[in-house]
C-alpha cells in the first residue's frame, strides 16, 4: 500500500464512521414476509470508500436507506459515530422548479445558513463540481452527468462526513461516468469523506473502493469483502482493476447462477 | 523534441466539464423541433378563434343573413356600447361587476387553497374536508341561492360569498390532485435533506402542486364570471347583469348583446392572463406545451 490516503485518519475533523451489527430487514408479516437483509455486519472506517456490490434485488439499496434513516430496521443495530449523513440517488433527484443554485442552497437553508453565506457557499460548491457557469440553469437544461454533479454539490452542502450514494452514476454513459469517478475521487480525498457507494457495476466498485463488499441475493448477506490495494488515482480500464474485477465477477456470477438455477 | 518538451512543461490543469458531456446534454444544443406534437407556438394564437367568430358575425350581418331582430349587428352593438359609456351608464356597472368578480375570486381561491392543503397534507384533514367539498360540488349555485339570500341578505356580501363558493371548488379539486400527484421521490429527497414541515410545504408541496393549482385557476376565473351573471340577474341593482336584465324588460337586444360581449371579453382576457402566468411559472416543465 503505497497510497498515502490509507493512513489512519482519526485526527481529521470530518472523519465519521458507520457500524452495522447483524442488521435484519423484513417487509411484511407472517408467512408472506420477505427478508431483504439477513444479518449484515459491516464496519465502515472513517475516511474510507466502501462499495456495496450485488445483483439487483440483493437489498443493497435497502441497506443504504436504513443507514440514511429513511426506513426502520427489523433487527440488529446501526451505529453512527457522526450523525449527519448525506444521500445521493441514481435518478438525479433535483427539484425541477429550482435553479441549479437553488437546489444546492436548499441544503444550506435547512442548516440555517444565512442568505449571503448561502449564496457564497453554494457557488463555491458548484465550482468544486465544475459547474460554475450553470448556477442559474434549470435541471431540465442540463445533461445527465451535469445533473449528477449538481446532486453531488448538494450532498456536499449538507456538510455531512458520511456520503451515501445509491448507484449515482448508473444512468450515465461510460465516458461521463469515467469523468465523474475522477471528480468523486478528488472530492472524497479533498474533503476527507466517508463514502458508502452502492453499485451493480463490478469495475466501478473496484475503480473507486478501498473495499468492495459483495452481497448475496434474497436474503442479502455479506458474501465476501475484498480489499482493493491498488494505487490511486486508478483507471477503470487498467489491467489490475480488470483482474480484480474479473475475480469478483466470477463470485457474483456464481451467486446469481445459484438463484437462477 | 522541443515540441515534446513544451507539451510536458505545460502545467497540468484539470479540464472543466468535458465537451463530450456538454454535447451529450441539452445545454449546448438548440432546442430541436419535435416532428410529432402540436408544433410551433403561434403568436397571439388564442385570438384567432374568437376573431373568426367575430368575422362570421360581421359578414353574416353585412350580407343580411342575420336578422338584426335575432342578433344585433356588431356595429350597432359597438355604437350602443359607446353610447352607454358616453352617458356614464356602462362605466359604473362595469366597475361594480369587476369588483365582485375580483373579491369573489380572491376569497374563493384563498379558501380553496387552504382546504386543499389541509386535505392534501393530512389524512384527518382529508376525512373532514373532502366529503363536504364533494357535496358542495354536486349542488348548483343556483339551487343554493335562495338559502344564501336568507342567510346573507341581498347585499354585496351574499354576492361575493356565492361567487367564492363557485371558485373554491375547482381550486380545491385541482390543487388537491396536483399535490397528491407530486412524485414520491421529492418527498424522499426532502427527508434526506431533513427539511422541516414548513420548508417542505413552501419548497416542495406548493411548487409541486402549482401545475394543478393553475389549471384550477383557469376553471376558477371562468366560474367567477359565470357566478357573477347569476347573482347579478337574480337580485341586484347594479352591475352588467342588472343592466342586461333591465334591457331585457325593455326589449333592448343591443344592450343585452353588449353585456354578453363584455362577459365574453372579460372571460377570455382573464383566462389568457392565467395561461400566460402558467407558461411563465411552469417553464421548468418539459411538455408538449413549449
Amino acid at each position: 500500500m503505497t497510497d498515502t490516503r490509507t493512513a489512519p485518519r482519526a485526527d481529521t475533523a470530518r472523519a465519521g464512521a458507520v457500524v452495522l451489527t447483524d442488521v435484519v430487514k423484513r417487509y411484511g408479516r407472517g408467512p408472506g414476509a420477505v427478508t431483504a437483509l439477513d444479518g449484515v455486519s459491516l464496519s465502515v472506517e472513517p475516511g474510507s470508500f466502501t462499495c456495496l456490490l450485488g445483483a439487483s434485488g440483493c437489498g443493497k439499496s435497502t441497506l443504504l436507506s436504513l443507514v440514511a434513516g429513511l426506513d426502520d430496521i427489523s433487527g440488529g443495530a446501526i451505529e453512527h459515530v457522526d450523525q449527519p449523513v448525506a444521500m445521493m440517488f441514481q435518478e438525479s433527484a433535483l427539484f425541477p422548479w429550482l435553479t441549479v443554485l437553488g437546489n444546492v442552497e436548499i441544503a444550506l437553508r435547512v442548516r440555517g445558513v444565512g442568505r449571503a453565506e448561502r449564496r457564497r457557499r453554494a457557488l463555491e460548491l458548484l465550482e468544486t463540481v465544475r459547474l460554475s457557469g450553470f448556477a442559474h440553469k434549470r435541471p431540465h437544461e442540463l445533461s445527465g452527468g451535469m445533473r449528477q454533479r449538481v446532486a453531488l454539490a448538494r450532498a456536499l452542502a449538507q456538510d455531512a462526513s458520511v456520503l451515501l450514494m445509491d448507484e449515482p452514476f448508473g444512468a450515465l454513459d461510460a465516458m461521463t461516468r469515467d469523468l465523474l469517478h475522477d471528480e468523486l475521487e478528488r472530492i472524497w480525498r479533498e474533503q476527507r469523506l466517508t463514502v458508502l457507494f452502492v453499485t451493480h457495476n463490478v469495475r466501478e466498485a473496484v475503480r473507486l473502493g478501498d473495499r468492495v463488499v459483495l452481497l448475496s441475493s434474497r436474503p442479502g448477506r455479506v458474501l465476501n469483502v475484498y480489499d482493493v490495494d491498488l494505487d490511486r488515482p486508478r483507471r477503470i480500464d487498467s489491467a489490475p482493476v480488470a483482474t480484480l474485477a474479473a475475480d469478483i465477477t466470477d463470485a457474483l456470477r456464481a451467486e446469481v447462477g445459484r438463484h437462477a438455477g | 523534441m522541443t515540441d515534446l518538451k513544451a507539451a510536458t512543461a505545460r502545467p497540468v490543469v484539470v479540464p472543466p466539464v468535458d465537451d463530450e458531456e456538454l454535447a451529450a446534454g441539452r445545454a449546448s444544443r438548440p432546442r430541436g423541433r419535435r416532428r410529432l406534437g402540436p408544433g410551433r407556438p403561434i403568436r397571439l394564437g388564442f385570438l384567432i378563434g374568437p376573431l373568426l367568430l367575430l368575422g362570421v358575425w360581421i359578414w353574416g350581418s353585412a350580407a343580411g343573413w342575420i336578422d338584426p331582430r335575432v342578433l344585433t349587428a356588431p356595429w350597432t352593438v359597438a355604437a350602443t356600447a359607446w353610447d352607454l359609456w358616453e352617458s356614464g351608464r356602462l362605466g359604473p356597472d362595469l366597475l361594480v361587476s369587476a369588483r365582485r368578480f375580483a373579491l369573489g375570486l380572491a376569497f374563493g381561491v384563498a379558501a380553496g387553497l387552504v382546504l386543499a392543503l389541509v386535505s392534501g397534507l393530512s389524512r384527518w384533514g382529508e376525512a373532514i374536508v373532502d366529503g363536504p367539498v364533494q357535496i358542495k360540488r354536486s349542488i348548483p349555485n343556483l339551487a343554493l341561492l335562495p338559502l344564501l339570500l336568507l342567510w346573507f341578505g341581498i347585499d354585496e356580501r351574499m354576492k361575493i360569498i356565492t361567487i367564492a363558493l363557485g371558485v373554491l371548488i375547482p381550486i380545491y379539486i385541482h390543487t388537491h390532485n396536483g399535490l397528491r400527484s407530486i412524485d414520491g421521490r421529492y418527498a424522499e429527497l426532502a427527508e434526506t435533506l431533513r427539511l422541516r414541515p414548513a420548508a417542505f410545504v413552501g419548497r416542495v408541496v406548493l411548487p409541486g402542486a402549482l401545475p394543478g393549482f393553475l389549471l384550477g385557476m383557469r376553471f376558477a376565473v371562468t366560474s367567477s364570471w359565470l357566478s357573477l351573471v347569476v347573482v347579478e340577474q337574480v337580485n341586484a341593482t347594479s352591475g352588467i347583469g342588472y343592466m342586461m336584465l333591465l334591457a331585457g324588460t325593455y326589449g333592448q337586444t343591443d344592450v343585452i348583446i353588449v353585456g354578453l360581449v363584455l362577459y365574453a371579453l372579460l372571460g377570455l382576457a382573464s383566462d389568457s392572463i392565467v395561461r400566460l402566468v402558467q407558461r411563465r411559472a411552469l417553464s421548468w416543465r418539459r411538455t408538449l406545451e413549449d
